[in-house]
């Protein structure tokens, strides 16, 4: 119960920071890809913001390794390889990101004024996510054949 | 010169990796967005579900209601729908497949030195200004 509490506050907190930051308008994220445009460095300020409390949170993870409702801290998530799967797909998001200015959280946190246009693009992106592990074991099988 | 939108930034950024400090300290888990969504998708999150719904709850509903009682809420997303669509394909595709977004990898990963973020950010930072140049300095598509 208290996992989900603070799951929630989490990301209230989450949808507020991208809501006041700018980031639910996809004018700012666009205009921060765009170099050859008006740039617009508001998302530098963002993920520099953003690295300050995360950074101290890692410091703090790596001496109590435990978190505070029991769970053992996850210091080395994902893989370790920089891999075929994570540069393609990287590439594929940015692509997807630049022509609609909406990355995951930012399309979640604006679901509620972001009207029809908002939703279908939630639906298109909850379809590429199913899509994904078809996808990664064809790269999988690809990278594996001699 | 200065604008107050820099300002803004930086103060939701801190709200958003206080966020993600919670999350890491308290749950013991990281906030990457793309991880929370994709794992309820696919059925690789289903052991922790109704965390994670409730994570998609807070992140939908508070930030609509402070939308609903303050307004002037826009996203400005474009009107096409095949530009929309196939944005949202590869925002969905793209993020799973390199297991993490601007949440997980820009800011869970970087702020702990992640050779994998860094390499992920790069590439989604470069690819997005490639596109975004191409998409509407020379093709005029968005």
């Amino acid at each position: 119960m208290k996992q989900n509490l603070f799951s929630a506050l989490a990301g209230a907190i989450f949808g507020i920071g991208l809501l006041i930051s700018g980031m639910t308008d996809t004018t700012r994220v666009q205009g921060w890809l765009d170099v050859f445009g008006e740039w617009d460095p508001t998302l530098a300020f963002v993920l520099g913001g953003a690295l300050i409390p995360m950074a101290i949170a890692w410091r703090i993870a790596a001496r109590r390794r435990t978190a505070l409702l029991g769970r053992t801290i996850p210091l080395q998530p994902g893989g370790t390889t920089t891999d075929a799967p994570l540069v393609i797909g990287s590439t594929l998001f940015g692509a997807g990101w630049a022509l609609s200015g909406l990355c995951p959280g930012p399309a979640l946190a604006s679901l509620g004024w972001g009207g029809t246009g908002g939703l279908v693009f939630l639906i298109a992106m909850l379809a590429g996510m199913v899509a994904a592990p078809a996808a990664r074991t064809r790269l999988d099988r690809l990278a594996a054949a001699p | 010169m200065f604008d107050i939108a820099w300002l803004w930034g930086l103060l939701g950024g801190l709200l958003i990796g206080s966020a993600a400090a919670l999350y890491l300290l308290v749950n013991g888990r990281i906030m990457g967005a793309s991880g929370i969504v994709g794992g309820l998708v696919d059925g690789s999150g289903r052991d922790n579900w109704m965390e994670a719904l409730s994570f998609l709850g807070g992140l939908i509903l508070v930030p609509a209601l402070i939308a609903w009682v303050f307004g002037g809420a826009e996203t400005h997303l474009t009107g096409n729908w095949a530009v929309i669509i196939i944005s949202g394909l590869l925002v969905g595709l793209g993020t799973r497949l390199a297991n993490g977004c601007t949440s997980g990898h820009g800011v869970c990963g970087i702020s702990r030195l992640s050779l994998r973020s860094i390499v992920a950010t790069v590439f989604y930072i470069l690819a997005g200004g490639l596109v975004m140049v191409m998409a509407r300095h020379v093709l005029g598509w968005v």
